[in-house]
């Protein structure tokens, strides 16, 4: 058992931005799917996709929501690419208090991409027939979930003995232990 | 609940600055489903036939299309509709783009202007929060300028901004109101707005559209991106390349420019130059395209990519569609790189790509042949690409001899006098159409220029193939799939149909299956008005995804009302003759229904009125083309019949008869 691997689906959205035509089909879709009851109503405010687009600057940036993020970053990060200047946070998945992207509008709660569960590929790559995104699906191997969990706590341990000290370490799980069986 | 439309416009006095949300009534969305059909109601409740085009009482309605806004693919068009300073007639242009389904999202299905702002404003609508704001300081800035100047000022890069240039501050004939990569250009409903002192509307939406069965309403979704693919990757053998494949069409991709550079005329619609189109040329012009072309661009939820970025080096950038790609270099016997320049300026300036260059071009005509004099035109550049350029600055400023042309050929010529309207010789009702001079009567376009409301044949044409297939056999293959045809008999109509002896134009069709194949585009294309369908992906390419077929299926899943075939035809024709009828108060009549005397050389008069008078019939209209009491009545139009009576455009009990009351035409502008 222990030396079994364990087989995992990675999923890798693909973002062509030379081939986005600047449509919104991604948004409409994905706001549909989500909806309740499903494709009973859509609204790109709350998609989980959105196209960054500044037409006249040739800017097309699908972006997918990420993590809720509490607080913003300490900064805020601005590229340019081949010349051409992106506003700041536009690659940012992040649901955060310094912008809008990715709330629900009515109650500001934040959204993040399921990858549309369920579905074999995502709604916005079904509807993106451009082609600007598409879907990558791999398996790889990892190793069995003990073994994973095993080296996670003996990372955190050391993390905890680098700050505290070993000894300190040992006291408080002596202790923690004791209450425990009492 | 209301499925597929919010339930709601939003009406606005620009006299007093009131702004009001007003519930509509769902039984009128299920009449005249909405994005025209409504316009055309509001338009014949509120608009009576003496109101001027330039006065407080014309409406300005921004009507989104039925099915905006939803996730029926390619539906995205907003349907302005006015009564038009050059036609005086009821305009209908419309525009994809992007801010029909943000106006949803905002939670309307229309804005609605009447009365005239004293001062320049721009409104400004979010959700549920709408403003009137000063726009002093956009004074003559350019259209797309402006879009993007407002979506500064209020923070939102995410505004939808419809806006109008010079020229439609200036109130000139055939002035534009521009939107992102789309704009409703013709018959002047851009001077409509200029005149009410409106210069934008920005519109930003976060609100839900909600329809009334989703699965059965996304499984259609998905048959017609399935369906487009399919189109996609096969395009139709036989026919030019633009004709091939869907969109409005896809202009911007194409290189291979040998069918309009040979077939459409160059100049004041004077020359065709056949053997144009060589391998000097077609590297030369695909190197300017590619040079400026940054980026092939859709409209709201539509893959297909008929607009362009286009970015002339030394000039700002703008967004080209459709066939405005060649009208400026063909009036002016240039090249595409003075094309796509001009046309940056044309965009900003806002002005219909089509009118405009035959105007400039008919002015020089008219300077060639001594009737405009360097006293008219002083200052006239020696270069003839440069004369356009001070044509067009001169227009949309109304300066000298700008002033009379800023009113289009027909009432420049009759202006300027002296012959001058022996050069307006390409309009219909007034409006100057594509440059096209062909040969021998083609019935089915014989009636459509002739009795098309919306003034411009590609508004109307599509379904049907524009010519013969020279093989049965490539006939045979053509309707083997042509499952777009709302009746069999059409595969039969076009199977017969030859280059050549008998089964050939004009006497075949027969007038009797012309009437069937124009009904049939016309219906095609009113029913994509009303649901806010764009052309590209319906009525206007052969074999779309969208047809008569589907429709109803997309209304009742979408919109949540019964709907059939029948039912969906019967809705189209009575907006169909609401638009007549609202033409028809206002003076139109058969004597206006006519295609340019020289469109074709070889024409037919017996035959030709025959296909009127055939069509007329067929349409349930008198002879003077007045829809009768009875055919109003049974679309449940009895209130156009009573008003008709009382009028004296129709007399009681004898619907034949045509009347001679009719009010006298106005040739005032």
């Amino acid at each position: 058992m222990a030396d079994e691997k364990k087989k995992k689906t990675i999923k890798t959205l693909k973002i062509d931005v030379d081939k986005c035509n600047g449509c919104r089909a991604c948004e409409v879709i994905c706001s549909a799917f989500h909806a309740e009851p499903k494709y009973s109503s859509n609204n790109p405010a709350r998609s989980r996709i959105r196209v960054v687009r500044d037409p006249l600057r040739d800017v097309y940036v699908p972006v997918y929501a990420g993590e809720y993020a509490a607080a913003e970053c300490a900064g805020r990060d601005k590229y340019t690419i081949d010349g051409k200047e992106y506003d700041e946070c536009t690659f940012c998945r992040a649901s955060c208090p310094s912008r809008d992207e990715f709330k629900e509008p009515d109650s500001g709660l934040p959204l993040k991409c399921d990858m549309c569960e369920g579905e074999d590929e995502p709604l916005c790559v079904q509807w993106c027939i451009t082609d600007a995104l598409t879907c990558e699906v791999r398996e790889e191997e990892v190793a069995e979930d003990e073994t994973e969990e095993q080296e996670e706590l003996e990372i955190g341990l050391e993390v905890l003995a680098d700050k505290y000290g070993m000894e300190k370490i040992l006291d408080a799980v002596a202790r923690m232990s004791n209450s425990n069986s009492s | 609940m209301r499925y597929a439309e919010t339930g709601f416009n939003l009406e606005i006095d620009l006299t007093r600055g009131n702004i009001e949300r007003v519930e509509t009534d769902p039984k009128e969305t299920e009449l005249y489903l909405g994005g025209l059909g409504t316009n055309a109601k509001l338009l014949w409740d509120r608009v009576p036939p003496e109101v001027e085009p330039f006065s407080p009482e014309n409406l300005l309605i921004f009507g989104a299309g039925l099915l905006c806004g939803t996730p029926a693919i390619g539906c995205n068009r907003t349907i302005v509709s006015t009564i038009s300073p050059q036609t005086r007639l009821m305009a209908f242009s419309m525009m994809g783009g992007f801010w029909a389904p943000e106006l949803k999202h905002a939670g309307y299905d229309k804005v609605v202007l009447r009365g005239k702002s004293p001062d320049l404003v721009y409104i400004h609508i979010h959700d549920d929060k709408v403003e009137i704001r000063d726009a002093s300081h956009l004074h003559g800035k350019g259209a797309v300028e402006t879009q993007e100047l407002i979506r500064r000022e209020l923070k939102d890069p995410k505004l939808q901004v419809s806006a109008i240039g010079l020229a439609g501050e200036n109130r000139v004939f055939y002035a534009s109101i521009e939107q992102g990569r789309s704009s409703a250009s013709r018959l002047g409903i851009g001077a409509v707005m200029g005149d009410k002192g409106v210069k934008a509307i920005a519109v930003r939406g976060t609100k839900d559209v909600n329809v009334a069965r989703p699965a059965e309403f996304f499984e259609l979704c998905q048959e017609v991106l399935k369906y487009i693919q399919h189109r996609e990757k096969n395009p139709i053998p036989g026919v030019m390349p633009i004709l091939a494949g869907l969109g409005s069409p896809q202009e911007m991709k194409v290189h291979d420019e040998k069918w309009h550079t040979e077939n459409f005329m160059w100049g004041n619609s004077r020359e065709r130059k056949k053997g144009f189109w060589n391998d000097e040329i077609a590297e030369s012009w695909t190197a300017a395209m590619e040079s400026m072309r940054t980026r092939l661009i859709s409209c709201y939820n539509c893959p297909l990519k008929c607009g362009a970025t286009i970015s002339p080096p030394g000039q700002p950038t703008y967004m080209m569609k459709c066939f405005s790609k060649l009208t400026y270099t063909m009036a002016a016997h240039s090249d595409l790189d003075f094309g796509l320049r001009i046309a940056q300026k044309a965009t900003e300036y806002g002005v219909d790509g089509f009118s405009t260059p035959q105007v400039m071009a008919f002015a020089l005509e008219l300077y060639e042949d001594g009737i405009l004099t360097n006293e008219d035109m002083p200052g006239l550049p020696s270069d003839n690409e440069e004369r356009f350029h001070w044509l067009l600055d001169r227009i949309v400023r109304r300066e000298g001899i700008g002033d009379v042309l800023a009113n289009g050929t027909y009432w420049a010529a009759k202006e300027i006098g002296k012959g001058a309207e022996a050069f307006a010789h390409n309009n219909i009702k007034k409006h100057e159409q594509l440059p096209l001079k062909l040969s021998m009567l083609n019935p089915i376009y014989f009636l459509m220029y002739s009795t098309g409301e919306k003034i411009n044949i590609t508004q109307i044409e599509g379904q049907f193939p524009q010519a013969p297939f020279p093989k049965r056999e490539q006939r045979e293959e053509f309707v083997k799939d042509w499952i777009q045809v709302p009746d069999e008999k059409f595969k039969q109509y076009f199977l017969d149909w030859e280059l050549r002896g008998e089964n050939s134009i004009p006497y075949y069709p027969t007038p009797e299956m012309t009437c069937d194949i124009v009904d049939w585009q016309e219906r095609m294309h009113y029913i994509d008005d009303a649901l806010g369908m764009c052309a590209g992906l319906s009525s206007f390419p052969l074999k779309p995804p969208y047809h008569i077929h589907n429709y109803p299926k997309f209304i009742s899943a979408g919109a949540g009302f019964d709907m059939d075939e029948d039912r969906l035809t019967q809705a189209a024709k009575r907006y169909r003759n609401l638009v007549r009828a609202i033409n028809i108060r206002r003076g139109m009549r058969r004597k206006d229904e006519a295609p340019p005397a020289n469109h074709w050389k070889k024409r037919f008069p017996e035959l030709e009125k025959e296909l009127l008078d055939t069509y007329y019939e067929y349409k349930g209209w008198n002879n003077d083309g007045i829809p009768t009491a009875a055919t109003l009545k049974e679309q449940g139009l009895g209130y156009v019949a009573e008003d008709f009576l009382k009028r004296g455009i129709l007399t009681g009990g004898d619907d034949e008869a045509s009347s001679e009351t009719a009010p006298a035409e106005q040739e005032t502008a």
